[in-house]
Parts: C-alpha cells; structure tokens; sequence
C-alpha cells in the first residue's frame, strides 16, 4: 500500500516523438484512479511508466515517498493486469498464480495458502488444475487478477484488463473489480478507453489528450464541470450536444432559438472574458418533451419545435434525434472527438442534436416535436481554446 | 437396415417412441452417406491422387526397391552370383566394425553440432529479433553462410585448414596438417557444419520467438523475473514447439552428413559417416546389395529419430496443428 506521485513525468521517444507531457498526479493510498481518453492519448504510456515498462525521460515517480525512476520492474512491488490476461500457457491456473510468489522464494505452504485464498475470492478454486487454454475469457481475466492480488503488491496497475470480454461480461467483472479493490484497499491504477468504465469505476478519474492531462476530478464532477470542450465531449453517453452561438445583449442567439442567460451563467460568465462567439453545450438529459414540461419549469428554459429523424426506445426513456439548420460547432477539441469515435466522415450537414426524453413522450418519428431544454444547464465553451466559459473550479 | 442394426437383444415391446428414435438415429450414425458426402469423399480423392502417384514413384517405390536389394547378394562386378540371402546382408553389415565406427562418427558429429548451433542460433535469433537499429543487415550477414553452396563452402574450409596457403592452419594449428588425423578432422567438419547450419537454425527459432507474446514477458518482468529467469521460465517453455521442430530438422539433416565430408576428408583415417560409407559401398564398390542395406539402415535410424521426436518430446509435426496453440 503506498502513495504514488507522478511529478511532471515527461515521455520523449528517440525520434523526439512526446508521448506524456509533464503530467502530474497524486494518487492517495489506496485509491481508484482511472486514467481515460482516445487512444494515443497516452494513457498506457503512463501506466508503463509507472510499472517501469518504459523509461521516464524527465520528471520523477515516487511511490510510497521513494524516488523509483531508475528502478526495474520486479523492484517496484506493483503488480499489473494486461488487456490481452498475459497469462503463461505453459502453466496452469494454480502455477500461473503463484509464479511471482515462488520467483520470490516465498515457502511452498505459504505459496500454497496464498493461492487457495485468492482462487477463493476470484471463485477460482475448482480451476486451479487447468490450463488458461481452457478457460473461458471471463476466468482467464480472474486468473490474471489472481496472479496480481496473491503477493499483495503496493499497488495495482490494470491496463484495459475488461475490454476482451464481451458487453454483459464485462459490465459484471466491472462490479466485481470495484468490490474486489474496495476489499484489498491496494492502490489502484486502471486505464481505460471506455469513459462509462471510467466513470463507474473511479474514485477520480484523469482524462488525458494528446499526452496531456486535461482535467483530473470525481467522475460526477468532471460531468458536471468539464473544464474544456474535450473533456465535456468525451464524457458522457450519449455525448454532450454542441450548438454555435453567439451572445449578444445578454442572449444566446443560435439555432435552437434565443437563450436568456439564468443568473448562474450569467455570474460565472463574468470573469472568464467570454468571446462573442461560443459553442453552447447541453447535456441530453437536459432535454424534455415540452408536453410534459408543466408551465412554471417551462418558463426556465426554451422550448423549440423540431421534426424528429429518428426515435429509440431505451425503455426507461427515449434517444430522439434531430438535425438543425445552420453551422455546425467546429474546434480542434470537437474535431479529435469525433475522429476518435470513428464519426468525423460521417456526411451529415447542420447540427445533429440528441435529447433524452421521457418514456412516456408522445412524440412520433418523421414528425414535428415541441422539445424543451433547461436554460440554467447550458454550458458555454470558447471555440477558440475549447476552455468552459462557465467553469466552477 | 434399421432393423438389421437394431441389438438382437431388444425386446419386441418397447417402450414405441424410443424405438422410433432408434430407427431414426441409427441409420445416420452408421453413416450411410449421402449422395453430396460420397460426391465430396470421391472428390477429395481425386484431389489427392496426384500427389500420391507422385510420392509413390519417387518415395514409395525405391524404399520398396532398396529393401528388396538389401535381401540380396547383388555385385555388380559379380553379377552372375546374384541371388536372395534373406537377412544375411544385414548380419554382415552389423558385424562390421567400419559400419559401428561411421555410426559412431555420424552420431558425433550430429549430436555435437546440433547442441552447439541450437545455443548459437538461440543467441543470434534473440539478437534478430531484438535489433533495432540495422535490423535489415544484422539479418543478412547473419544468413550469409547458409546462402553458399555447401560445396563452395566445404572447399574453402578445406583451403584454410591446409598448411602452406591455409590462414587457418597457419594461425590456429600452428602449420599442422588437422585433416590428416581423424579427431581434429571430425572436429573441422562439426565446425563446418556449425558455420553453416547455425543460421537455418536461427530462422526456426526466430519464428518461435515471434510466439512469445509481448506481453507474457512484461508480466513476467512485473512478477519479478530477472532476465534470465523471463528467457527460462516464460520464452522457452512458450516457444518449446519450435524449438522441437527446429531441432528435429537440424538432426534428421545432421545424421545424413555427406557434402562437407566428402570434400574435406573423403571418410579418409575413419571418419566416414554412414550416407559416406553407403556411397563408397553402393556407388563406387557397385554392391547393390550391401549399399542398399546400408540405406534400409539410415531409412530406420532417421526413423527413429523422427519417432523419438515427435512421440516421445511431443513435437508437432510440420505444418500439423501445435505451433499456434496457445
């Protein structure tokens, strides 16, 4: 158990490639750290940095106070979980698990004890005579958390250790893993590239783009105060929507109609020297059937009339997508997004727009829909930075 | 036919829906073939006749060949008194103390040269596979040797270690002629051999180091495995098939030494091996029946290797289902 610090670590390839760019994070004993973005955001950089996989160019890594940079791997007492489990084929269930403890001649009864007790938390005991081979993903997943937990290391790193499994599997071993951490108290990084796992999962979470960190924060924090664009639309799903705007006089004009600045935006808006033009973003839920909205709430936000493309059913609410006329929100920020989910060719002119509605909305497909949004909610961003214009730090 | 395979013993009662299960089961499981299935057999049939008209000519048939001249006395410089002597040949060959002696030599030379250029290929795989920088000419200057013709290369070795123009007879032996004396010469034949094999060998295991996951050997380091302890415990037991593979060719190749032997001593003061011996025999003596004993014997013996190999180490056999296995 310790602390681990990174401090102004900096990752320069010899080709002068920089993969980390001075990040700096403090990670308390025993916490969940999620580090998240795009992929090439260098997120697994920094975890191999930290296991001692890669060399730190500049800066300096300390873990439980000491100074670790120059130190290899099996000196730094961290254990890591691999995307692709990483396990020996060679070996069983049972060898897999206790081939750190006898590399470090640790007696065969404690060996032996050690292993029984981790197979029993990861419900492994009655695999422990077969080869990874024959096991399913899920089993082979706890085998390589068994292998991480029996030498109760300082901390644990898990680079992507859930994304081979399939969707259900994943969502349960999601849980078990936060039960599992929460049980050990062992300090814990974990990489992802899934902001929902990011979001369940951490005590904070670091989102990171481009090398760099972007903001660090409790997941429910960075969703509700994204300090810039990328953050706003990575987290999130569905995703924030983004409008042009422009304010003029104490109003947003853009293509939802005029939105009358609430005295929350107003007030933050004041010292952050607010460009005329702006990106607005708002959040789906944000969004209502205005038929459902009564007439007191209704006056705190714009309602607009739209034809609805398409209508999804989740169930406990409905996906209605709309696509306005006029510009679409444009920023480098928006752009990296939008390359990263693998929609920036997608042909679409104007803005595309989603709102979560109420299950019970009466709202048709192909059909005009008076939708509401909440004006207190919206979020101003400079298009030119990406920076939140109504940040509350 | 469903009544046919149904077991004798059932009773003429029973239970009726199992029994309609019965006769409707037990045709398919005796497999009477469809017409598309017969239609595919026939056709993976005709697909393979080819290639085993082909393997019958020129394999099948002169083993069958040899073994039937080895079951007789067949001189050519006599070969009036040709007649069938059953096993007498092979008694006569494995009372032969020239025979014991090549055998001994060919094992020598095998089991020396294989060892060394398994732990000389390993280095050079490793070292193909980690290069970095120059990758593409650390590759061909290690492949060099083993793109000369073995007889160029056997002259040459045969130039060097001759004393008065030999660099190496001169600078390592001191002026004395080696290939005069028959362990230093079976000593610069394995050397030959090393020189020349060490990279086919270093191919192979090159393409089992391409087995070892990246990953596998992060872990181990994380789990706290020194260098050589990643080498032992992780990239040797994971690449063990293409270690087997790599060995198993480089020995059934080794046993058959002829090329390097042939222009650097001849056999000369005993250090022919047994395909030399077979070839003194059989070609220049003409004993069709005594050189084809001979070869009956190399047949069995790489035979057995080949079996030791894959029976008994678990070796895959080429292109069989064991390299990928996870």
């Amino acid at each position: 158990m310790a602390e681990i610090v990174l401090d102004n670590v900096t990752k320069q390839y010899p080709d002068g490639a920089v993969a980390v760019r001075d990040v700096d994070i403090e990670i308390a004993d025993g916490e969940f750290i999620i580090l998240v973005g795009p992929s090439g955001c260098g997120k697994s950089t920094t975890l191999n940095m930290i296991a001692g996989l890669e060399d730190i160019t500049a800066g300096e890594l300390r873990i439980g106070g000491e100074r670790v940079n120059e130190r290899a791997p099996k000196d730094r007492d961290i254990a890591m979980v691999f995307q692709s489990y990483a396990l020996y084929p060679h070996m069983t269930v049972k060898e897999n698990m206790a081939f750190p403890l006898r590399l470090a001649k640790v007696d065969d009864t404690t060996v032996e004890k050690k292993v029984r007790d981790a197979a029993e938390i990861l419900d492994l005991t009655q695999h422990l005579d077969r080869k990874p081979s024959n096991l399913s993903g899920g089993q082979r997943q706890r085998v390589a958390m068994g292998r991480a937990i029996v030498r109760s290391p300082k901390a644990f790193l898990m680079d992507e250790p859930l994304s081979n499994l399939d969707a259900k599997l994943r969502v349960q071993m999601r849980t078990s893993v936060s039960r599992l951490q929460k049980q050990l108290g062992t300090t814990t990084v974990y990489v992802t590239h899934d902001q929902t796992e990011a979001m369940t999962l951490g005590d904070r979470v670091v989102v990171m783009r481009g090398g760099a960190v972007q903001q660090i924060g409790a997941p429910q924090f960075l969703y509700d105060n994204p300090a810039n664009l990328f953050v706003a639309g990575f987290i999130g799903s569905p995703a924030m929507n983004f409008v042009p705007a422009s304010l003029e006089n104490g109003v947003l004009r853009s293509a939802l109609g005029d939105v009358p600045l609430t005295d929350r935006v107003r007030s933050l808006l004041e010292g952050a020297e607010a460009p005329r033009e702006v990106i607005m973003g708002l959040r789906p839920e944000h969004f209502e059937d205005a038929r459902l909205v009564d007439d007191t709430v209704r006056s705190n936000g714009v309602t607009f009339t739209n034809q609805v493309d398409v209508l999804e059913s989740m169930g406990s609410d409905k996906f209605a997508y709309f696509s306005l006329s006029g510009e679409q929100a444009t920023s480098a920020e928006l752009a990296e997004l939008a390359a990263d989910a693998g929609s920036a060719d997608v042909p679409g002119g104007g803005v595309s727009l989603v709102a979560r509605i109420s299950a019970t909305s009466s709202a048709v497909e192909g059909e005009p829909a008076d939708i509401w949004f909440d004006a207190d909610k919206v979020q101003l961003f400079d298009p030119g930075n990406g920076r939140n214009l109504t940040y509350r730090g | 036919m469903s009544h046919a395979l149904r077991p004798p013993a059932e009773p003429a009662d029973a239970d009726p829906t199992a029994t309609a299960a019965d006769s409707k089961l037990s045709p398919k499981a005796k497999a009477a073939l469809s017409e598309g299935k017969k239609a595919e057999r026939r056709l993976g049939l005709l697909l393979c006749a080819p290639a085993i008209l082909i393997m019958a000519a020129v394999a099948g048939w002169p083993i069958i060949y040899s073994v039937w001249l080895s079951l007789q006395r067949y001189d050519l410089k006599f070969p009036d008194r040709t007649e069938f002597v059953g096993l007498e040949n092979y008694v006569t060959v494995l009372s032969n103390p020239y025979w014991w002696n090549a055998m001994w030599v060919t094992v020598l030379i095998t089991v020396v040269s294989v060892a060394v250029e398994l732990v000389l290929g390993m280095a050079l795989a490793l070292i193909m596979h980690r290069t970095l920088v120059g990758r593409g000419i650390v590759r061909t200057s290690t492949l060099i040797p083993y793109g000369i013709v073995t007889v160029v290369a056997a002259f040459s070795w045969r130039y060097a270690w001759t004393p008065g123009t030999g660099y190496l007879a001169e600078t390592v032996a001191g002026g004395d002629p080696v290939l005069t004396e028959k362990i230093p010469s079976i000593m610069v034949v394995t050397l030959a051999e090393i020189w020349k094999t060490t990279p086919f060998m270093a191919l192979l295991l090159m393409a089992g180091l391409a087995l070892v996951p990246d990953d596998l050997l992060k872990a181990a380091a994380m789990d706290g495995a020194t260098a050589w302890q990643r080498f032992t415990k992780v990239m040797v037991p994971v690449m063990k098939p293409a270690i087997l593979v790599a060995l198993l060719f480089r020995t059934l190749d080794a046993f058959r030494i002829f090329d390097n032997l042939f222009v650097l001593t001849a056999g000369s003061q005993g250090t022919s091996s047994v395909s030399m011996l077979t070839y003194n025999n059989l070609i220049k003596g003409l004993n069709l029946g005594i050189g084809s004993t001979m070869s009956v014997l190399i047949f069995i013996a790489v035979a057995i290797i080949a079996f030791v190999f894959v029976k008994l180490f678990g070796t895959a056999a080429p292109g069989g289902d064991g390299g990928g296995r996870r």
